[in-house]
């Protein structure tokens, strides 16, 4: 027996954060109660050595290493790159809100880059258990993020709801790979897709274990009908873990669902492109019409996550598949799947920058919770009200904002793949859905402010939030440079197989 | 029939009966004790695969570890019978046939040719040590899952710790350190006092 040293380079980024993890978890112990800033700013540095490791260690080509279950190509180098900002950003909007409810403790940030870890292992996961067991960091570091206010009633409720139906879903997920482990006999993604798509294993097992596959990611992702958790758990967690969960762990959600499905399982997707387009469907319905309902913000932009997420599965079941299952390296799948990564970063960009003006409004003893408490913000702050406005017609898919093109490029696909219905579908639904986030707007502009108080938030913060709201204004209208970076991450991807 | 089947017969039998009581039991306690036979026969069907290395672990970890503490959790938690059964009778109407569908559909699915015992024949039984062979793979060629398990662990240790250290403000504590510096001037007092007659 022979043992041979896995190559490390490729996971230098995720060794990195695992050290720089437990060094924060030390020094926050040693640092005590008066240095808590000495935390954050280990988990900021750590972040950006992260970016510059993954930047420096890039090279195009496609390296596995760890008996090929960790791989580093395009698509994991694109997806890691956006990811290390999304999380920065997300500590700078929540620190202000994290001191004032004294909840700005060490272990936020450890559990924060744990989470980081668990989701860079998703992103770079080419195996079954390398997927399985990313998820289950990522998961478990933010059961205990939602729950980290143990005072709040709520908060726990949350998290206990989270963590039952996270369980389950994690339970149909590997219930799953297991059919499809028992069919074809390995858990590598790359071989699993060989044997798929030349005819191994029995069709029926494999059919049968893709179901309870799909259902685990529709969990993870939050679509209908495995969306029940979302409203609750955005609702009841503290606006900061709320802005946490409703960001980066999309982007790696949406990395184990292509990997798993077109790379493992690319010779039943006749089977999955059926599947996703009923769940991209009802979550695209309920969630818009849902929305409609709630006068909590933070429960109206879960029910429009649910909505959002449903749009980025239109973007993945439209990728068409050549003969024989074998992967299909036309342009038209290649535009699919990256106008489906494309709305993820798109809908990160403006989920962070909603929850920041959620967080900018709060202060102290105050949770700007509900939207009244957004009434008159052009009378108390013109800029931010315009930013607001912003992320929120970007989120509407009024034209020239981020969204509009994400949603623009992802109905295209629709169409090209040959589901007109699906995309006048799409497109109605979210004319309806344009209705509740033009009432925020509204609010805003033409209501009188009931509560005159000054906005309380760091210059750093402000400065960022503007920064976002620019970047979803401008992406919007130079949407060339990040898509063509994605297309290349998917040609990366698929030709690397 | 040889001794080998005649005892897989054995163990079947009484892990389906103990399985049962588990579910039918009246006292948590004595479902939990029917439990651990239920894992004590488990481990022989192990055994006759001669899989020992999984047996040994299931009744180490299962038996020793979980069940012992859930033996703990029911004893500390004052569980009020009555309450739980309440209801069965008005919610059988629609519980009933769910469960009879569950039944009949998990018989159709596993009555079919895909996972009949032709399309799953029974392993064969491994030679040589589980228990080397189990270290080889998982310290070569699955460390990187493995190191991730760990990683995982230590996020629950972490997270567990966060969600229950409290420190209590009305907690009397003692602080050798400032017991052993304390100094006569602390604790007494010299007052001089003028004389007086009486």
């Amino acid at each position: 027996m022979n043992f041979v040293m896995p190559d490390l380079y490729p996971a230098s980024a995720e060794i990195f954060i695992l050290l720089m993890a437990c060094v924060v978890l030390l020094a926050d112990l040693f640092a005590g109660k008066g240095r808590r800033w000495l935390a954050y700013l280990l988990a900021q540095l750590t972040l950006v050595g992260c970016f510059v490791i993954t930047v420096l260690t890039r090279d195009g080509q496609n390296v596995t290493t760890f008996s090929n279950m960790f791989v580093s190509d395009m698509l994991a180098d694109f997806l890691k790159l956006v990811l290390y900002p999304a999380v920065a950003v997300m500590l700078v909007y929540s620190r202000e809100y994290l001191a004032a409810r004294k909840l700005d403790r060490g272990e936020f940030y450890v559990l924060v880059l744990f989470a980081t870890l668990g989701m860079m292992v998703m992103i770079s996961a080419n195996h079954f258990l390398s997927v399985y067991l990313g998820l289950e960091l990522l998961a478990l570091s933010l059961y205990a993020l939602v729950a980290i206010d143990r005072d709040s009633a709520r908060a726990t409720e949350a998290a206990m709801k989270y963590f039952v139906l996270g369980a389950m879903a994690s339970g149909l997920l590997l219930y799953g790979m297991s059919m499809v482990y028992g069919a074809v006999g390995s858990l590598d993604l790359f071989e699993v897709g060989q044997r798929v798509a030349t005819g191994g294993g029995d069709r029926a097992v494999l059919v049968f274990g893709l179901v309870f596959i799909v259902s685990g990611l529709a969990f993870k992702l939050g679509v209908v009908p495995f969306h029940m958790w979302i409203p609750d758990v955005y609702h009841g967690a503290p606006t900061a873990v709320t802005l946490f969960i409703g960001s980066a762990p999309k982007l790696a959600a949406f990395a184990i669902t292509l990997r798993m499905l077109v790379i493992g399982l690319n010779g039943l997707a006749e089977h999955w492109q059926t599947m996703l387009m009923f769940l991209a469907a009802l979550s695209i319905a309920l969630g818009n019409l849902a929305a409609i309902a709630q006068t909590n913000i933070k429960r109206m932009l879960a029910y429009s996550a649910i909505s959002h997420m449903g749009f980025m599965l239109l973007g993945l079941l439209s990728g068409l598949t050549g003969p024989e299952g074998m992967l299909d390296q036309t342009f038209a799948a290649l535009n699919a799947y990256s106008s489906a990564m494309f709305y993820a970063i798109a809908y990160v960009l403006m989920s962070l920058g909603a929850f920041g003006m959620v967080l900018l409004l709060s202060r102290a003893g105050f949770e700007a919770e509900n939207i009244e408490d957004f009434k008159g913000l052009n009378k108390r702050s013109p800029w931010f009200a315009a930013m607001m406005m912003i992320l929120m017609f970007s989120m509407a898919g009024v034209p020239f904002f981020v969204g509009f093109f994400a949603k623009f490029a992802v109905l295209q696909a629709v169409v090209a793949a040959g589901h007109v219905w699906l995309a006048v579908f799409a497109v109605l639904f979210s004319l309806i859905g344009a209705f509740y986030y033009l009432r925020v707007v509204k609010v805003m502009y033409f209501d009188a402010p009931t509560d005159m108080a000054p906005l309380e938030a760091p210059p750093d913060m402000r400065i960022l939030l503007s920064l976002n709201g620019i970047a979803v204004a401008l992406l919007g209208l130079l949407p060339g440079g990040v898509f063509d970076y994605a297309i290349f991450a998917t040609y990366g991807f698929i030709a690397g197989y | 029939m040889d001794f080998k089947t005649a005892l897989f017969y054995i163990f079947s039998a009484i892990l389906v009966i103990a399985a049962l009581r588990v579910i039918t039991a009246r006292n948590p306690v004595h479902a939990v004790l029917f439990l651990v036979l239920a894992f004590f026969n488990a481990s022989g069907i192990w055994f006759l695969l001669q899989a020992e290395f999984l047996a040994i672990a299931l009744i180490v970890v299962y038996v020793g570890a979980v069940m012992v503490l859930f033996l703990f959790v029911i004893m500390m938690l004052d569980i009020n019978l009555e309450r739980l059964r309440q209801g069965f009778w008005n919610n059988l109407w629609l519980g009933g046939p769910i469960a009879v569908l569950m039944a009949v559909e998990m018989a159709a699915v596993l009555s079919t040719r895909s996972f009949g015992l032709e399309a799953m024949p029974a392993p064969t039984p491994a030679t040589g040590s589980n228990a080397k062979a189990l270290g080889a793979a998982i310290y070569t060629d699955y460390v990187y899952p493995f190191e991730l398990a760990s990683i995982v662990l230590l996020v629950a240790l972490i997270a567990a710790v966060v969600l229950n250290l409290r420190q209590r403000r009305d907690h009397k504590q003692q602080h050798p350190a400032r017991q052993i510096a304390v100094k006569r001037k602390d604790s007494v007092r010299i007052v001089s006092m003028p004389a007086e007659k009486e």
